[in-house]
């Protein structure tokens, strides 16, 4: 065993917050307690508490909200003739039909393609690192950033509904009014950031059996 | 929030680092559970939701699918709407779309029997124009209800809107005529020149010999419907000429175009209960024959003419005495092997009711009678008393001819069989005919003339005219010329003999006096004579001679007369 020792190893915690490092206690997590850091009183743990079960529940809960997100009709355009009720994927098949594949794209890249990455990626980090997986262990930290970098993005189409409702207002030529769906993918959007921001990155390193 | 010390012993004193503190935890960690739960939750209650909400899906026959999208149009009763078309696609051959349509939970009931549904298109037609607000707002499908309660979830699309929804207030009832005119759905009908109503529906009748219309009155103007109301074809423009001038007699303009049918109950007492449902009535041509008193039983008989029927067609009136009492039916040419001749047998039904107060009371006497009343025997003691039939001329410029019933005078009898079916009534040569004959006759007496040699005679006598006539020129007239001079001559001679300076009339003057002296002298002597009477016998004294006397004796009596005078 050539691999560094890790903080638990030699019984030391760091405060997430004002970085003091404690003697930590062997059993934390098991017993039901928590402790604390000394000095600033943030709450002291080796890797954030069942930090699985949150990510697992949240981006469960993210997933089943955006089946309806997909399903229901997230924007109504009516104008003079004609009442139009969009879902997200009928949206871009539009904006592709008429001819604007640029835009199309951009819609999808934000509204389909980074969720279902999101799933994705955090499905294979939470497998991955729950087995302990020494498996390309950089990329996967990589993967993380990224998905937490894009996270907001995701929230474009709920921008662009909100900001075309408000803004679309001639009652008789024109209207937009938002649907339903719009609040489901919202919660999907909300929900996948709450789920990467309680995976603990350093769980990936845990796997590691042999130094790097 | 409780500092707990239990575990704050050991390494602090070796590596001279803080311990941390430790605290009980405040919720348990499997709580994060609830919120894929509570997402569950939502999803569950969106598809319980569409599921409760979710009606029954029916599938409508159409003819096209135009003006319809799948997601978008939706359905409509009352303008509200009741579920949206989710799916079109073609039938299986092709000839017609399938239109599926999720209707609401709360508009299940429109999925039964009876329930209609149609495309609503701006429509412009010459009865008015509709739809028009789809023109902004698209198309949709309308919904009428039926009563029914029986489910059934594949219609069949009408065409055409129907015209009258469902539990409407209003009556309606079915008209029957032998063809449609100019009459269409919506066809405005007309009672007192008000619109009442409109035709709903038309179709030929099974054994395609007319044509039923299905009409609708609006309530509450059903009601005037009675069981005795009689409905005329309105359409177009009524022109008649009559003792009272030209009349012209239309509905609206709008029946002038597009048709109509008017009603009135008909004058008189009549039956004014109102007409139950579904009447059927018949629909006849104008307003006149629709007031005419009722026909009753149609009789059918034939005639046969021996002569030409030109301007004879079907549908011919049949007047008895100037009163229409039925029309020809059918003109057929036969023909006779005896006498070798084409008679045409024309066939005509006659509506004895028309006849009025006469058919009554020869029905009555017939009873009286004894006999029948039968129209057979009716028509027989008719023609015993000279009753003919003849093709007349009813307009001299067109030819058209009408059969009339007359008594004719002067017949001669012929054999009336009463028991013959068809029955046969008599004809006699039309006065047209009889004239056309007679001037044949004419004309052949006018041939047997021997113009020729009448002409050649002529022409002979006018020559030996002419040469008479050249004679007389050259001959006779310088005689009669130099005869004509004589004559002058003459009369001159005569003029000079009679004027006043002529030795005649001197030598007559003297005469006349020489006469008027001797009247003297006679009158002297017979004076003397009266004076002396035997002076005759023993003459004159000393101078008398008896010669005078005797000689002087018949001239006394004229001459002093015409001496006298000058």
């Amino acid at each position: 065993m050539s691999a560094l020792p890790r903080a638990s190893e030699l019984g030391l915690i760091g405060c997430h917050v004002c970085g003091l490092v404690c003697n930590g206690v062997a059993d934390d997590g098991d017993s039901g307690n928590s402790m604390a850091c000394p000095r600033c009183g943030c709450a002291l743990h080796r890797r954030k508490p069942t930090s699985y079960a949150r990510t697992w529940a949240l981006l469960i809960a993210a997933f089943i909200m955006y089946i309806p997100a997909n399903l229901v009709p997230i924007m109504r355009t009516a104008s003079l003739n004609d009442i139009d009720d969009n879902t997200i994927l009928s949206g871009v098949v539009e904006l592709w039909v008429k001819g604007s594949p640029d835009l199309a794209v951009i819609v999808f890249t934000a509204s389909i393609v980074v969720p279902m990455l999101k799933f994705l990626v955090m499905g294979t980090l939470l497998v991955s690192s729950q087995r302990r997986s020494g498996w390309a262990q950089p990329q996967r930290a990589k993967l993380f950033r990224l998905v937490e970098l894009i996270g907001y993005w995701s929230m474009l189409d709920v921008f662009v509904v909100a900001l075309l409702t408000a803004l679309v207002r001639f009652n008789l030529l024109s209207l937009v009014a938002p649907l339903p769906g719009v609040i489901f993918f919202g919660l999907t959007v909300v929900l996948t950031m709450l789920a990467s921001m309680s995976f603990d990155p350093r769980l990936i390193w845990d796997g590691r059996d042999t130094n790097d | 929030m409780t500092d707990d010390s239990s575990t704050g012993q050991g390494p602090r004193s070796d590596d001279e680092l803080p311990r941390p503190v430790v605290k009980h935890p405040r919720v348990n960690a499997s709580l994060i559970w609830l919120v894929p739960v509570l997402a569950a939750l939502v999803g569950l209650s969106l598809v319980v939701n569409y599921w409760l909400q979710a009606g029954p899906e029916i599938t409508i026959n159409f003819q096209s699918a135009e003006g319809l999208d799948a997601g978008k149009t939706p359905v409509k009763y009352k303008n509200v709407v009741i579920g949206r078309v989710h799916k079109i696609r073609l039938s299986a051959d092709h000839k017609s779309v399938l239109v599926g349509v999720s209707l609401e939970k709360s508009a299940e009931g429109f999925a039964t029997q009876g329930t209609r549904y149609w495309v609503v298109r701006p429509r412009i037609g010459l009865g008015g124009v509709s739809g028009i607000d789809t023109l902004l707002s698209g198309s949709f499908i309308g919904a009428d209800v039926g009563d029914s309660s029986a489910p059934q979830s594949d219609f069949k699309g009408l065409e055409i809107p129907p015209s009258v929804n469902h539990g409407a207030p209003g009556r309606s009832f079915s008209l029957h005529t032998d063809d449609l005119g100019s009459l269409d759905i919506g066809s405005p009908i007309y009672y007192r020149r008000i619109q009442v109503g409109h035709v709903v529906s038309y179709q030929l009748d099974g054994d395609g010999k007319g044509v039923s219309l299905g009409i609708f009155i609006d309530g509450p103007n059903d009601k005037f419907v009675t069981n005795s109301t009689r409905f005329w074809n309105a359409s177009g423009i009524d022109l008649s000429l009559g003792a009272d001038g030209l009349k012209v007699n239309t509905q609206s303009l709008a029946s002038v175009l597009a048709g109509g049918v008017a009603f009135l109950d008909p004058p008189g007492p009549h039956d004014s209960t109102p007409a139950p449902e579904l009447t059927p009535y018949q629909l006849f041509a104008d307003q006149a024959t629709a007031m005419a008193p009722p026909d009753g039983e149609p009789h059918y008989f034939r005639m046969r003419f021996e002569q030409s029927v030109r301007g004879l067609t079907v549908g011919a009136p049949v007047e008895f005495l100037g009163i229409n009492i039925g029309k020809v039916v059918s003109v057929n040419l036969d023909y006779d092997e005896q006498k070798q001749r084409f008679p045409v047998m024309v066939g005509a039904v006659v509506y004895p009711q028309r006849l009025g107060k006469a058919y009554d009371k020869l029905e009555t006497l017939a009873k009286a009678r004894g006999e029948s009343p039968d129209l057979t025997q009716m028509i027989g003691r008719l023609v015993d008393h000279g009753l003919r039939a003849q093709a007349r001329s009813g307009n001299l410029l067109t030819g058209q001819l009408y059969v009339a019933l007359d008594f004719v005078p002067h017949t001669p009898k012929v054999e009336f069989d009463p028991n013959a079916k068809p029955l046969m009534v008599p004809t006699v040569p039309g006065s047209f005919d009889k004239l056309q004959e007679q001037l044949a006759e004419i004309v052949d007496k006018l041939d047997k003339i021997p113009f020729d040699s009448i002409g050649k005679n002529l022409d002979q006598t006018l020559a030996g005219l002419n040469s008479t006539i050249k004679q007389v020129n050259g001959n006779t007239l310088p005689e009669l010329k130099n005869t004509l001079q004589g004559v002058q001559k003459t009369m001159g001679t005569a003029n000079d003999a009679l004027s006043g300076d002529s030795p005649l009339q001197q030598n007559l003057g003297s005469t006349l006096q020489e006469l008027q002296r001797a009247a003297r002298s006679l009158r002297v002597l017979t004076d003397y004579l009266s004076g002396h009477p035997e002076a005759l016998i023993r003459g004159r004294r000393p101078d008398a001679t008896p010669t005078v006397d005797t000689t002087a004796a018949p001239t006394p009596v004229t001459e002093p007369k015409t001496g006298s005078q000058p």
